[in-house]
């Protein structure tokens, strides 16, 4: 049995498709990364599986148990970190842990194995008004109130959004040990490069799923030829490439262009064309495909519009 | 002091009390330049752009923006700038077109140049089916692109663009930088303040501000190189 199975699910809000036919599968133990911008539909869907939301059409199940017969049976199951912090600002640290247990008919001593990696580094601040913990603390708390029940599904909705670097860090090494006892986690993040520390992701875009793997899978499987191009004159570059025919699509990434060619070509031969033309500092490399490049391909072909 | 750079601060400092927000920073920016200004919330990024901007008064030091001095003449620099911030930028409840106008009336552009404005922008941006739909109903992106031309209105020799990309969507995201490096390609200087390490590496050059103070200034590679 999955953690989490569903089968083409669609929802909308009057003219807005949010969730368009959208299936896959969690497994037991498993870190499904959600990856998609915003207004993909990311939140729809985690609203959906825990129960807070019908769904036009479709069908899921969570933990074995059908989302909308079994809906009381799922709550009691599952964790749910919501995007935004939805813990009582003028509770403290301590008592919203409590809080949080009580509901679930538990106690922060039954189940404190499970939430101590994370407990410990705010335990020395309990007695603090969750309002005033800074935005890595704040996410350590609702990650352990989430946790406190030992959930069997834990849903993840942005929780590293606005987060600094290091937070962010430290959060997805809480995930990977949380995994290690076998709670299936399902996370959803606009961040492309925190894709690769999922097992498996799901590129979301509009509503619609745009492809489901291994995060090293779909980046194996880009099929044209990439380049990095380096040069000061960026933004000429850019008009320029995008008129030359072996182009299939330039954009900008950082300091370089990412180039994607319709015919293989080696980096010298585009290297030495290019500064024959002009562009006497250009550097061409070729690249390995990350998931951003994924990313863009595959929402080309769908027709991004955005 | 060469004439080619359109920002210069020496020393600049601001304190609140007993609290140094802004601890002698010193740095210049080349015309044509975009120039990236980092560091986590409460580094004193916004301290100081409000000082560069004209909204607030050094405690000490030295600075020129767009030719002005950043002492006695801010209100002269105010006019020689444009602003562009994720949090306000658009009115969401007026039409494309209202915007435009509403932005050239501020800045005290004529009818006629208003007019002339409008229309470039519409068709630069390729906006004129939607001209009179309320900005509310554009794509992220669009709207995006717009309060980008809309800032630079008045034709300003720098742009401070304020976490402009709050939004990380990848597409959205690239359509912002195309359009920032087009305005830096006909000479104007972009000042743009962000947390996000990934999204500076599209700057000329960065600056990394930590308390205060700018710890670092070169560009992406070169620092990247030093770590």
């Amino acid at each position: 049995m999955k953690a989490i199975s569903i089968q083409n699910i669609s929802k909308s809000y009057k003219d807005t498709k949010a969730l368009d036919c959208v299936s896959l599968e969690v497994g037991r133990g498993q870190l499904f990364g959600l990856i998609g911008p915003d207004g993909a539909g990311k939140s729809t869907l985690f609203r959906i599986l825990t129960t807070l939301l019908l769904a036009d059409e479709g069908e899921a199940f969570v933990d074995g148990l059908h989302i909308e017969k079994d809906y009381r049976e799922i709550r009691k199951r599952v964790g749910y970190m919501p995007g935004r912090f939805s813990l009582y600002q003028d509770l403290s640290v301590e008592e919203n842990l409590s809080f949080f247990a009580t509901i679930f008919g538990t106690t922060i001593d039954e189940n404190y194995d499970l939430i101590k990696d994370i407990y410990v580094q705010i335990e020395p601040f309990k007695k603090r008004l969750a309002g005033k913990l800074s935005g890595g603390m704040k996410q350590k708390l609702a990650l352990s109130c989430a946790l406190i029940h030992k959930p069997s599904v834990l849903f993840l909705d942005e929780p590293t959004t606005g987060v600094d670097a290091v937070s962010r860090k430290e959060f997805w090494d809480m995930l990977k040990s949380l995994k290690e006892k076998n709670i299936a986690i399902l996370v959803s993040t606009p961040y492309m490069d925190e894709a690769t520390l999922c097992d498996k992701i799901a590129l979301i875009q509009e509503g619609k799923i745009l492809k489901i793997d291994e995060p090293e899978a779909m980046m194996a499987q880009f099929e044209r030829p990439l380049f990095a191009v380096k040069t000061n004159s960026t933004y000429q570059l850019l008009n320029h490439l995008r008129l030359q025919s072996f182009t299939h699509s330039v954009l900008p990434f950082g300091e370089c262009l990412h180039l994607v060619t319709t015919e293989t070509l080696s980096p010298e031969s585009i290297q030495e064309q290019l500064r024959l033309q002009g562009f006497i500092d250009v550097v061409v490399s070729k690249i390995r495909a990350g998931i951003e490049d994924v990313f863009l391909d595959l929402s080309h072909k769908a027709g991004n519009h955005a | 002091m060469r004439n080619t750079q359109v920002i210069q601060v020496e020393g600049l400092t601001k304190k609140f009390g007993d609290f140094v927000a802004v601890d002698h920073i010193s740095f210049e920016v080349e015309k044509g330049e975009i120039f990236g200004f980092l560091g986590a919330n409460g580094a004193g990024k916004t301290t100081a752009m409000r000082m560069l901007t004209g909204l607030s008064k050094p405690s000490s030091g030295k600075g020129k923006v767009a030719g002005f001095d950043v002492l006695k003449e801010s209100e002269r620099i105010k006019e020689r700038i444009g602003y562009m911030s994720q949090k306000f930028s658009l009115y969401e409840d007026l039409t494309v077109k209202e915007n435009i106008r509403f932005y050239g009336g501020i800045y005290g552009l004529s009818k006629n140049q208003i007019r002339t404005k409008t229309s470039q922008i519409l068709e630069e941006l390729q906006l004129s089916e939607v001209g009179a739909k309320p900005v509310r109903s554009l794509p992220l992106g669009w709207k995006q692109r717009l309060a980008f031309a809309v800032s630079m209105v008045h034709e300003p020799e720098i742009v401070f663009l304020d976490e402009p990309t709050g939004g990380v969507d990848p597409n959205v995201r690239r359509q912002f930088w195309e359009a920032i490096y087009q305005a830096s390609e006909l000479g104007r200087t972009i000042f743009v303040t962000t947390h996000y390490m990934d999204e500076a590496e599209y700057c000329d050059r960065i600056s990394i501000m930590v308390s205060g103070m700018i710890k670092a200034l070169d560009s992406p590679d070169n620092l990247k190189k030093q770590f």
